[in-house]
């Protein structure tokens, strides 16, 4: 008698045979060059996480290039996009996400799918990405920090995902959440956000062609700093917006409180959109940083929308963008 | 060895050495010494980095004189003017740095950031009023000056004060290391009210002359 397992294991967990065949150079390897670059600390928090698969063992990522929705500017170096990032549960220091980022477990991953929608549920990663075609898109990210970066993200259009689920006519707005699991993200132990970080899109803004649900970087899956294993990717908005490793999706009728607009009001609002022309109230907006352009790193004027105003000008037509910013 | 030689030969080309060693590092670093780095925004990190240090010295300046009082070493005055003109140069190069690499020498920039920045505002203010105490740190100065010397010098207060405030206002969320700078600075300043106004606390303490802090 054939007996169905209750969990049946998922394609991406299924370990590619040279790498199981190599599994104990590799597990040394990254053993050993985690323990170097952590320290004492650092093999505690391995001793306590279970070893996770690296996204080295995966499946390397099928995708093709969309030339239509990216940006020419010379890409930001992998090196700095994935050791230069804001990402607060692991840390508040820029090096504090690839530093800390090895307790994060992105394999196996669910997404739990509800709100005002005909189809709710939780996913499995695999079910969540099973229909879609993976593209590479060369996006500009700016961050409200006001420094700048030209990423290859590697994802799906946002509103190709929504429509699987439905959304009613109720469903004015999407949520999305981060995972909250302080074991796994050490830095929510301290109430720097409220956790869990919580983001979300008017409806029209998550399904604009623009809008990336983004699983990987450079050709590869998503590194744990960068939000493994999946995240959002609105190149038109602040990076805050561009929440990071996504458990839950929630279509609502109210606009979501987000974390950034919770933590600071006056600073930080729903919208978020770049804009030159409205400033932080603690520093301008009108020009940015680019990383990685060297010691003299020039600083450029920001523009509007971050480059893409031809593409979504038109979802704010009638809004007073100083006062929804 | 007298104090004098002591002083002028071991203690104070130590601090020199300890003063200097921040400049060291940033400098190794950018220079890739020993696979050291200065990450992907260089320039943001000379910035902080010249930032902390002038905040950490101003506040071990103002530690000198507690601590003289507290460990009856008296003698120790002699390295405060030392520490407090490290204090200025890194305020000084931290805001050189502003100006070349982050502004890249667009004045008209800078005159609308120091009008219309509160958070640079302050942090201008507080450079000036180091410069004022830098320039007349000399024993001319505090000749020429007489009792308006010690007046002036009571600037360093604001100083630090306005300087502790310039880190918190720029932080964009995570408040804990500026608000332990607060901490030490209100420790430091608290001190000097309880010295100074015995009546103001609680404690009879004995009671120091007005006006040598």
């Amino acid at each position: 008698m054939t007996h169905r397992p209750e969990n049946p294991i998922a394609p991406t967990e299924i370990t590619p045979e040279a790498s199981f065949h190599d599994r104990r150079r590799i597990l040394a390897a990254l053993g050993g060059a985690a323990a170097l670059a952590l320290g004492s600390t650092g093999m505690r928090a391995l001793a306590q996480a279970p070893a996770a698969p690296a996204a080295a063992t995966l499946a390397p990522p099928k995708y093709a290039r969309n030339e239509r929705w990216s940006v020419k500017e010379t890409p930001t170096s992998f090196e700095d996009v994935t050791s230069y990032n804001n990402f607060y549960e692991f840390g508040t220091d820029k090096s504090d996400p690839k530093a800390n980022a090895g307790t994060l477990r992105p394999r196996p991953w669910s997404v739990e799918v509800g709100g005002e929608a005909e189809v709710t549920g939780r996913f499995t990663l695999e079910d969540i990405l099973k229909p879609h075609a993976l593209e590479e898109r060369v996006y500009r990210f700016r961050c409200v920090e006001a420094w700048s970066m030209v990423v290859p993200w590697m994802g799906f259009p946002v509103g190709d995902l929504l429509k699987r689920f439905r959304p009613t006519s109720k469903a004015k707005y999407v949520e999305f959440t981060t995972l909250l699991d302080p074991k796994q993200m050490p830095g929510q132990r301290s109430a720097v956000l409220d956790w869990p970080y919580v983001e979300g899109l008017r409806m029209d803004e998550a399904m604009h062609p623009l809008a990336l649900m983004v699983v990987g970087v450079y050709g590869q899956w998503l590194p744990n700093q960068n939000g493994a294993p999946l995240r959002l990717m609105v190149p038109w908005k602040y990076g805050f917006k561009s929440v990071k490793s996504i458990v839950k999706i929630r279509f609502t009728e109210r606009e979501p409180r987000t974390a950034w607009n919770v933590s600071a009001p006056y600073e930080y609002g729903f919208y978020a959109n770049v804009n030159p022309a409205v400033d932080h109230p603690r520093w301008s907006q009108a020009k940015e940083r680019r990383i990685g352009t060297g010691f003299f790193a020039a600083r450029t004027d920001t523009l509007p929308f971050n480059g893409y105003a031809a593409e979504v000008a038109g979802l704010y037509r009638d809004m007073d963008l100083r006062r929804y910013f | 060895m007298t104090i004098e030689q002591r002083f002028r030969w071991i203690y104070k080309p130590v601090i020199w050495a300890l003063a200097l060693l921040p400049l060291a590092l940033l400098l190794g670093r950018a220079f890739g010494v020993a696979g050291g780095s200065l990450g992907a925004d260089p320039a943001k990190t000379i910035l902080l980095t010249c930032g902390k240090t002038a905040l950490n010295l101003l506040l071990i300046t103002l530690a000198v004189t507690p601590l003289r009082q507290l460990l009856k070493q008296p003698q120790w005055l002699r390295v405060r003017r030392l520490l407090g003109l490290f204090a200025f140069f890194y305020a000084a190069l931290h805001f050189v740095v502003y100006v070349t690499l982050d502004l890249q020498f667009d004045f008209a920039q800078l005159g609308q950031d120091i009008v219309k920045r509160p958070y640079i505002t302050i942090g201008f203010l507080a450079l000036l009023m180091l410069l004022a105490l830098a320039v007349t740190s000399t024993q001319k100065s505090m000749r020429r000056l007489g009792r308006r010397w010690q007046k002036l010098h009571w600037l360093v207060y604001p100083a630090a004060a306005l300087g502790v405030w310039h880190y918190y206002w720029q932080v964009k969320a995570d408040v804990r290391e500026p608000l332990v700078y607060t901490a030490i600075l209100a420790v430091l300043l608290g001190w000097r009210i309880w010295k100074r106004w015995p009546a103001l606390t609680s404690r009879s303490g004995s009671a120091t002359a007005p006006g040598r802090t």
